[in-house]
C-alpha cells in the first residue's frame, strides 16, 4: 500500500521500518530509532518534533545519506539513498560554515563543485547573499559574523545549489529569541517564494507549528514516530501567532509532546 | 621604540659581555670580547667563508625540512582518515617520536656518507614526526558537520579531504612545523659538528679546534641569529595563513 503510493508519485521520500543503533565510542549501544516509517510529500514543509535524544537528527542524517542505513530502507523518488548528494541540502544548528572561507567563498563552494562557469557562479552566489540580507558582508569571515548572520550564510550556501530537499537540523536552535523569530518568518517567506521539500528538525513546539504543514511528533528512547499532525493554518497571515487557531494547535501538539519530554527527562536523571 | 625596549636585555647582555672580557673578569680565551667577535664575523663574511658554509647548511636544512613537512603532513592526515593506515603506522610513530634523533647521526652517515645526503636524511627523519602528529591531531578534530556539508554540496571524498580535513588540520600542523623548524637547526648543527666537511656546524668545530675562538663565537652567534630569524619569519607567515581565525 505504502509502496504503491510512493510509486504513484504521492511521496518524494519514503522511510520504511528503519532502525538505527547508535554506538557511542564507549558504553553500550543505544537504539536511536525503532521501526520508523514516514512519507514526505514533494514541496511540503515537514517538522520532526521531539525531545532531545529522540533520534530526530539521526533520522535526518539517514535521509541525508550521512549515516549508513542498517535495517529498513529509505527511498528518494523510488531510489534507495546511497550517500550524501546535492539533491539534499543540509543546514546545521551550529552553521558548519568553512571558517577559513569568506561569506562569498562559502556560498560559492557548492556552485564550484557543480562546475558552473565562473560568471554564473558569481551571479548566483551574489543573488543568494542578497536574498538572505548579507549584502556588504561578502568578504567577512564567519568568525566576524553574529550567529544569525552565520546561519543566513549557511542557508544561502545551501539554497545556492538548488537542492530538491532542504534538511534543517535545529537551524535556529543556537540563536537568541529575537533573531530566531526573524529567521523563522524569513525562512517561510523564502519557502513560499520557491517551495521545496523541507524536513525541519526542532524541539520547539511553536516553531514546528508556525513553520510546518505537517508535524511528525517523535517519542524518545527508542525514537519512534508517535503521530503526525496536519497543521491547517493560514501561514500568510502575519499575525498568525496571536490567532486562536494557532494557540489551540500549539496546545494540542504540546500535549502530545509533553509526556515524551517528561519521559526523556526521567531517562536522563 | 617598542622594539628597542623589547630587545634592551639583549643590548645589556652584549655590553656585559664586552665589559667582562675587556676588564679581565673572564679569560679572553673562554670569552673573547664581543667587538673581536664582530670583527671576526666581518672578516669571515668578506672572505666568503661564512656565506659558503651558511648556504650549504641552509640548503640541507631547507630540503630536509620541506621533505619532512610534505611526507609528515600526508602521513598524519592519512593516519587520521584511514583506520588501516593508523593501525599500521600509529605504533611506529609512537615508538620513534620520543627517540633522540641525534642518535641517528652515525646511522645516516653510514648510509649516505659525509655529504649533504646524510644531513638531509637526518633532518627529514628528525623533523617529520612533529608534523605528522600535528596533522594527525588536527585532522582528527575536523568538524563532522563540515565534512558532511562538503559532501552534501557535491564534493567527492578526496575533494572533501583536501577542502575540509586539510584546512582543519592546518593550525595544529603549523604548530608541529614550528617545532620541526627548531629541531632542524639542532640536528643540522650537531650533525655537522660531528661529521662534515662544510657547513656552519663544521665551521664551529673547525674554528674551535684551531683555537680561533673569536671566529668560532661569530659562527655560534650567526647560527643563533639565523634560527631566531627563521622562527620569527615563520610566525609571521603563520599569522597570515591563519588570518581567518579571530
Amino acid at each position: 500500500m505504502q509502496l504503491r503510493d510512493s510509486l504513484a508519485g504521492g511521496s518524494q521520500i519514503v522511510v520504511e521500518c528503519v532502525n538505527h543503533l547508535y554506538r557511542p565510542p564507549s558504553g553500550r549501544p543505544v537504539l536511536a530509532l525503532e521501526d520508523v516509517s514516514l512519507e514526505v510529500r514533494p514541496r511540503e514543509f515537514l517538522a520532526l518534533l521531539g525531545p532531545s535524544g529522540c533520534g530526530k537528527s539521526t533520522l535526518l542524517y539517514l535521509i541525508g545519506g550521512f549515516l549508513p542505513i542498517e535495517t529498513g530502507k529509505i527511498l528518494l523518488e523510488g531510489q534507495p539513498i546511497a550517500g550524501p548528494g546535492p539533491d539534499r541540502g543540509i543546514v546545521f544548528q551550529h552553521f558548519a560554515l568553512f571558517p577559513w572561507k569568506s561569506v562569498r567563498a562559502n556560498v560559492l563552494y557548492g556552485l564550484e563543485r557543480m562546475g558552473l562557469p565562473r560568471e554564473e557562479r558569481e551571479r548566483r552566489a551574489q543573488g543568494f547573499i542578497d536574498l538572505v540580507g548579507l549584502t556588504g558582508f561578502e568578504d567577512s569571515y564567519p568568525s566576524q559574523l553574529s550567529g544569525g548572520m552565520k546561519q543566513r550564510t549557511a542557508i544561502a550556501r545551501t539554497l545556492a545549489i538548488d537542492p530538491k530537499i532542504l534538511l534543517m537540523d535545529e537551524p535556529f536552535g543556537a540563536l537568541d529569541a529575537q533573531t530566531r523569530h526573524l529567521m523563522q518568518s524569513e525562512l517561510l517567506a523564502i519557502w513560499r517564494r520557491s517551495p521545496k521539500t523541507v524536513i525541519f528538525v526542532t524541539h520547539d513546539v511553536q516553531e514546528a507549528v508556525y513553520l510546518a504543514d505537517r508535524v511528525a511528533v517523535m517519542s524518545a528512547r527508542p525514537g519512534r514516530i508517535k503521530t503526525i499532525v496536519d497543521i491547517r493554518l493560514d501561514k500568510s497571515d502575519p499575525g498568525i501567532a496571536k490567532t486562536k487557531a494557532y494557540i489551540d494547535t500549539v496546545d494540542a501538539v504540546w500535549n502530545l509532546v509533553r509526556d515524551e519530554a517528561i519521559k526523556a527527562q526521567e531517562a536522563r536523571a | 621604540m617598542s622594539a628597542l625596549v623589547r630587545y634592551l636585555p639583549l643590548l645589556l647582555l652584549a655590553a656585559a659581555w664586552e665589559l667582562a672580557a675587556r676588564l679581565g673578569l673572564v679569560s679572553t680565551l673562554a670569552l673573547p670580547p664581543l667587538s673581536d667577535v664582530v670583527a671576526a664575523w666581518v672578516d669571515m663574511i668578506r672572505s666568503g667563508e661564512l656565506i659558503g658554509n651558511g648556504a650549504s647548511s641552509l640548503w640541507r636544512a631547507g630540503v630536509g625540512l620541506l621533505l619532512a613537512i610534505a611526507v609528515g603532513a600526508a602521513l598524519g592526515i592519512a593516519m587520521a582518515w584511514w583506520r588501516p593506515v593508523n593501525a599500521l603506522l600509529g605504533p611506529l610513530v609512537e615508538m620513534f617520536y620520543p627517540m633522540p634523533k641525534s642518535a641517528l647521526i652515525p646511522v645516516t652517515v653510514l648510509w649516505l656518507g659525509f655529504g649533504d645526503g646524510s644531513k638531509v636524511l637526518l633532518i627529514f627523519l628528525g623533523c617529520m614526526l612533529p608534523v605528522t602528529i600535528g596533522a594527525f591531531n588536527g585532522a582528527r578534530g575536523s568538524d563532522q558537520a563540515l565534512v558532511w556539508s562538503a559532501r552534501s554540496m557535491g564534493a567527492s571524498r578526496l575533494r572533501m579531504l583536501w577542502d575540509v580535513v586539510v584546512p582543519s588540520a592546518l593550525p595544529e600542523m603549523l604548530n608541529g612545523i614550528r617545532t620541526a623548524l627548531a629541531l632542524s637547526f639542532i640536528l643540522l648543527v650537531s650533525s655537522e659538528l660531528i661529521v662534515a666537511r662544510e657547513g656552519l656546524g663544521y665551521l664551529i668545530g673547525f674554528l674551535g679546534a684551531n683555537g680561533t675562538y673569536d671566529a668560532m663565537f661569530a659562527v655560534v652567534l650567526t647560527v643563533a641569529f639565523v634560527g631566531f630569524a627563521a622562527d620569527r619569519a615563520y610566525q609571521a607567515l603563520v599569522q597570515r595563513v591563519l588570518l581567518w581565525r579571530e
